[in-house]
């Protein structure tokens, strides 16, 4: 990463918004392609393979949804989806899509770029396989299937294991529910939400030090889950 | 007299004039006979008004019977398609009125206007059909002869001997814009007669061939010249009044007819009619319902209201009176009403009363003073209906035996106490026997009495004994005594009991309109004060109801049904639509489909027409007699005045909620813009400090201003996203989505969003480890948590905290601080929109945070409560609900294969 910093290409029509993600932006070492409409930015997407995608979900000519569906047909650069409170709907949509993550307006800068840095960490670590995650007093070795907290083994049960292990490979994004059934249960296992929570349950009790308070395993509401990662 | 027309006229006329102008023309082409060319003129007319005029004409229809140069009129013209009615297997072509109603032309043609229509036609006769068309402002040319006109009926009767059934109220007449006679000599008539050129069908072959008698044919031309020129002379009276000319205005002639339930009076209708068209006098047809009458047979009453209903389509005026004395009742109306003249029948036969008290007609001849009396001779109507000869009434078995029990018991004391003797005491005895009898048993039982009892008393008392035989004459006397008394006494009681009868039947009635006005008066909103007369209606009339009230669209839709209604709805909706605009009643036994099942009313308040009431009742001659017709049509008022002021009621009270929106929102719109103002004001004057001196601004102040900022702009993120959240609330576009959740998944969740701030603050929470999962929306309740938490920051500094317990079917969430708590008396109020607890220097926001709070939980079907701690600070909980069942879960990790293994720890 040394050669050159990642480019980031923002999506965005409000002049305003566009003028502080550029400030914020570049003031943390980003190079930045803008954007204001749907067609332009799968026109730039092509032409400049931007590292990460900033991609606001209300633009003026296409829904940001189309856009993520056709990025990803041949991108996969990580999309970050920009988007108004109160539409866990379309938060779903967008990343069942194929968006990495998102951000809900407004939102604190240090928000965005602990975003930016999990998205772009992911595409590298993605390349290295880490096996180690860590984060507080809990460690999950992947390659010996070994869960400790403050170094004391946890026994899970399989199915436990295996969505923590899906939260891992996802670590610092949001799973949406869908997702998180999909890869624990199998493809024909959409509906079956009440099991992923009695098992979130589950791991937070066996994981947590205060499973109401949770230090690990966020809830986001309406949409999925999130694992979080040592900053 | 008065130079100036009566006010009273001039406004009727302006009135008249007004329907006059909205309503079609009408023309009818009069004749003698059949045969003197009226359709023939009739499209002459109608084809030079679509050639010179360039009038859009139609044929509705016209019956040419093959005749050629009838026929090759239609040609050029427009025919209304007919519409086929199946009528007991037999396809019949009829007018089809909704078809020209559609097509609506400016004149349409409609032949034979007497002709009755097919059964299942909207009309039972085509005059009516007519009048619809005329109605939707159609001009109509029709035909008809004047043994058609109903007054001249029976008249015609007498002069042909052919009675004509197809009649046409006098009234259609009377209102028809023009009456064009057709008239052709009686020779030229029998010669095209002759010629064939009149059609005759088959079956009435013989029937006309009486008819077309010279003679017949010279009185009918006469009948309807007569007729034709009355019209006229009506004309000019009508024109006279308009321009003031008559000077001895106000003749004010009302003419009252008795109607009866006998076929006769059929006749004295026609003959009031007759003379109110002579004299152009209103005129009223009353009935005298006495008390008694109750036992009119079911024969009677359908004759009474056949002769009222002829009433009704003469034009006159229908009343029904009630009372013991018709005599008295009559005249007290007569002169309530200034009746100048009144008609009544001749007596057909005398009946033993009227021997000692003078008939109906002498009594009125006497005690009617200045109103003169018109009595009239009558035959039946043809189509009288015909005396019942149903079942006589059955022989009562009891009151026989008890009339025999009476008889032996009477001869055995007879015997016993007073022997042959004393006579006088034994008749006595039989006497007391008969009396008992008739005073419990029917007349038939009391005779019978009277009858063994006098057998008895021969056989045993009077010499020579053990036989029938009478030795001296003066016993018979005592039997004729002992029969007398029987009548007498049975007579009696008969008159009590049925006196008392008719009166428990009032009562009954009465009851049940005081039932309904009663059942009404607790009922609130117009749906359920239609349910409650329903139910009654249901109840009283033993028929299934359905109520048609407007919705929305203005379109009329069945608001109300019987539990057990059936039935075609399509139909039932159409009719209640031609009810509803013509607010006119239809079905059964009215004018209008009388052969449906269903009996439909329109419900008219005081300020027009509200609904209509469709009864079906469970026997067809329900609605038969006049008194349950007038019974329905007070229920139907009562119903109405209800439902209209239910209608008013609820109107009042959207009103009433309008003109409090207005408020709240204006108080909103205050509220809000003062929230909105403070925190923009702070980041523009921070901001614009920070533009315009940054230069001179030391590290430590620009970082204050920009915390400044980010801090103001947080609390307007929260301020917006409470205002959007409560639109969105009242504007019902949440969707609740309920999914069996974890209290301590949604504690986590509104705990991680809310981290910032809560990081200095001890949060205690405590849950149960048994807590059941609850149905709810997690982004809601998150939202409930997050406002409550919000709201333990802004009024409170100490440790907050967090709670759940549950009950079997509940489950409790708590949110405590160790805040200032609650002003007493307001923790329900803290729930209302923009409501703060008003604090010197406290914390400001929109107060719409708990009221939010209400909203969800409400839509979740919990409560939400406030209340002060004991020792200091604010507690605010909330219940969810527990329904339904819990999904079964299968975590023996059978899924995907995997073996199960037992979790540990």
């Amino acid at each position: 990463m040394a050669e050159q910093s990642p480019l980031i290409l923002v999506v965005e029509d409000e002049a305003q918004m566009r003028r502080f993600l550029r400030v914020a932006l570049k003031n943390d070492g980003y190079r930045l392609v803008e954007s204001e409409t749907a067609k332009d930015a799968l026109e730039q997407a092509a032409a400049r393979s931007p590292d990460l995608v900033l991609l606001d979900l209300g633009l003026p000519d296409q829904d940001g949804l189309t856009v993520t569906e056709r990025l990803r047909e041949w991108s996969a650069a990580p999309i970050i989806v920009i988007s108004a409170r109160g539409r866990e709907e379309d938060k779903i949509k967008a990343l069942d899509a194929g968006a990495d993550d998102y951000v809900t307006k407004p939102f604190g800068v240090g928000e965005l770029l602990a975003r930016i840095r999990v998205a772009l960490r992911h595409t590298a670590s993605s390349a290295t396989g880490d096996s180690v995650f860590v984060i507080g007093d809990l460690k999950v070795d992947l390659g010996r299937r070994l869960v400790l907290v403050r170094d004391k083994e946890i026994h899970l049960t399989p199915i436990a294991y295996k969505l923590l292990t899906v939260l891992i490979k996802h670590a610092g994004r949001v799973v949406t529910h869908r997702q998180l059934l999909r890869e624990v249960w199998g493809p024909n296992s959409s509906d079956h939400t009440q099991y992923l929570r009695v098992y979130m349950g589950q791991l937070r009790h066996k994981l947590e030090e205060n499973p109401s308070r949770p230090a690990y395993l966020v809830t986001e509401p309406g949409v999925g889950y999130r694992i979080r990662t040592q900053e | 007299m008065n130079e100036r027309p009566d006010p009273d006229e001039l406004l009727r006329r302006v009135v008249e004039q007004e329907k006059l102008e909205k309503r079609g023309k009408h023309t009818i082409f009069f004749g003698a006979a059949p045969g003197v060319g009226k359709t023939y003129a009739m499209l002459e007319v109608a084809r030079s008004e679509m050639e010179r005029e360039k009038r859009d004409v139609v044929v509705g229809i016209v019956e040419t019977h093959g005749r050629y140069e009838t026929g090759a009129l239609v040609l050029g013209l427009e025919l209304v398609p007919r519409r086929r009615i199946n009528y007991r297997g037999v396809g019949i072509d009829e007018f089809d009125l909704d078809a020209a109603l559609a097509r609506r032309p400016e004149l349409i043609l409609m032949d034979e206007l007497a002709h009755t229509n097919a059964e299942g036609s909207r009309h039972p006769k085509r005059w009516q059909d007519v009048e619809e068309l005329l109605d939707a402002g159609i001009d109509v040319f029709s035909t008809m002869n004047v043994q058609h006109v109903e007054s001249l009926n029976d008249v015609i009767a007498k002069i042909t001997g052919v009675v004509v059934r197809e009649t046409v109220p006098d009234s259609v007449l009377e209102r028809a814009h023009e009456l064009k006679l057709i008239d052709l000599p009686p020779d030229d008539l029998l010669e095209r007669l002759r010629d064939g050129k009149v059609y005759v069908s088959a079956q009435a072959q013989r029937a006309i061939e009486n008819f077309f008698r010279k003679g017949n044919l010279i009185a009918l031309r006469e009948l309807a010249l007569r007729h034709a020129a009355e019209r006229v002379d009506a004309q000019m009276l009508a024109y006279r009044r308009a321009h003031g000319i008559e000077q001895t205005w106000a003749t004010s002639d009302q003419i009252l007819v008795a109607v009866s339930p006998s076929p006769y009076s059929a006749r004295l209708i026609r003959a009031a009619r007759r003379m109110s068209g002579a004299l152009h006098a209103r005129w009223f047809a009353v009935f005298v319902e006495a008390p008694s009458a109750r036992g009119l047979s079911r024969s009677a009453s359908a004759q009474l209201a056949q002769n009222l209903r002829l009433a009704e389509r003469l034009g006159g005026e229908v009343v029904t009176l009630s009372g013991d004395d018709p005599t008295g009742e009559i005249l007290r109306f007569a002169r309530e009403r200034n009746v100048t003249k009144i008609i009544v029948g001749k007596p057909v036969t005398m009946r033993l009363r009227d021997r000692f008290r003078g008939s109906l007609v002498d009594r009125l001849v006497r005690r009617s003073r200045d109103i003169d009396v018109y009595v009239t001779a009558g035959d039946p109507e043809q189509n009288a209906v015909a005396p019942e000869t149903g079942p006589a009434p059955p022989l009562q078995v009891p009151s026989y035996l008890a009339a025999i029990v009476a008889c032996a018991v009477s001869t055995g004391l007879g015997l016993l106490v007073f022997g042959r003797d004393q006579l006088p005491d034994v008749v006595m005895i039989y006497l007391l026997g008969i009396m008992l009898v008739s005073s419990r048993h029917a007349f038939g039982a009391s005779i019978f009495a009277a009858f063994l009892s006098v057998a008895a008393f021969d056989y045993c008392f009077v010499p020579p004994y053990f036989t029938f035989a009478v030795a001296d004459l003066r016993h018979v006397v005592t039997f004729a005594v002992m029969f007398l008394v029987a009548a007498v006494i049975s007579g009696l009681t008969q008159r009590v009991r049925s006196q008392a009868e008719s009166a428990r039947e009032r009562e009954k009635r009465t009851l049940a309109l005081y039932d309904l006005s009663r059942e009404l008066a607790g009922a609130h909103g117009s749906r359920r004060v239609i349910e409650v007369a329903a139910a009654q209606v249901e109840r009283v009339f033993s028929s299934q109801v359905a109520v048609f009230t407007p919705l929305g669209n203005g379109a009329l839709g069945k608001t109300y049904a019987s539990a057990d209604h059936h039935g075609p709805a399509e139909r039932d909706l159409s009719v209640s639509q031609w009810v509803w605009s013509s607010c006119q009643e239809a079905g059964l036994g009215t004018a209008t489909l009388p052969g449906g099942p269903t009996l439909f009313v329109p419900l008219m308040a005081s300020g027009g027409i509200v609904g209509v009431l469709g009864l079906t009742p469970e026997q067809a001659d329900r609605f038969g007699s006049i008194t349950q017709r007038r019974q329905v049509d007070a229920f139907a008022a009562q119903m109405a005045l209800a439902m209209e002021r239910a209608e008013l009621a609820e109107e009042t009270e959207r009103i009433r909620r309008e003109v409090e929106t207005e408020q709240l929102r204006s108080s909103l719109l205050s509220s809000v813009s003062h929230d909105l103002r403070t925190p923009l004001a702070v980041i523009t004057g921070a901001a614009s400090t920070l533009v315009e001196s940054s230069k001179s601004l030391d590290e430590a102040t620009r970082l204050d201003l920009t915390t400044t900022i980010l801090e103001e702009s947080e609390r307007l993120n929260r301020l917006i996203r409470n205002l959007l959240d409560m639109t969105r609330l009242e504007a019902g576009t949440v969707k609740v989505k309920k999914e069996w959740q974890f209290i301590e998944e949604v504690v986590g969740a509104a705990m991680n969003r809310l981290e910032a701030r809560l990081s200095e603050r001890d949060v205690r929470i405590s849950l149960p480890p048994d807590l059941p999962s609850v149905p709810f929306d997690l982004v809601l309740i998150e939202q409930v948590l997050i406002n409550l938490l919000e709201n333990a920051l802004k009024y409170s500094d100490g440790p907050i905290e967090v709670r759940a317990t549950s009950v079997p079917g509940e489950v409790t969430v708590e949110v405590a601080d160790h805040g200032p708590g609650i002003p007493d008396g307001e923790e329900a109020r803290v729930f209302e929109k923009f409501h703060r607890a008003v604090r010197e220097g406290g914390p400001s926001g929109v107060g719409l945070g708990l009221a939010i709070c209400r909203a969800i939980v409400a839509a979740h079907g919990g409560r939400i409560w406030a209340r002060n701690r004991e020792g200091g600070g604010a507690s605010f909980g909330f219940s969810l609900p527990i329904e339904g069942e819990v999904p079964k879960l299968d975590l023996s990790e059978a899924l995907e294969g995997s073996p199960p293994e037992p979790a540990h720890g």
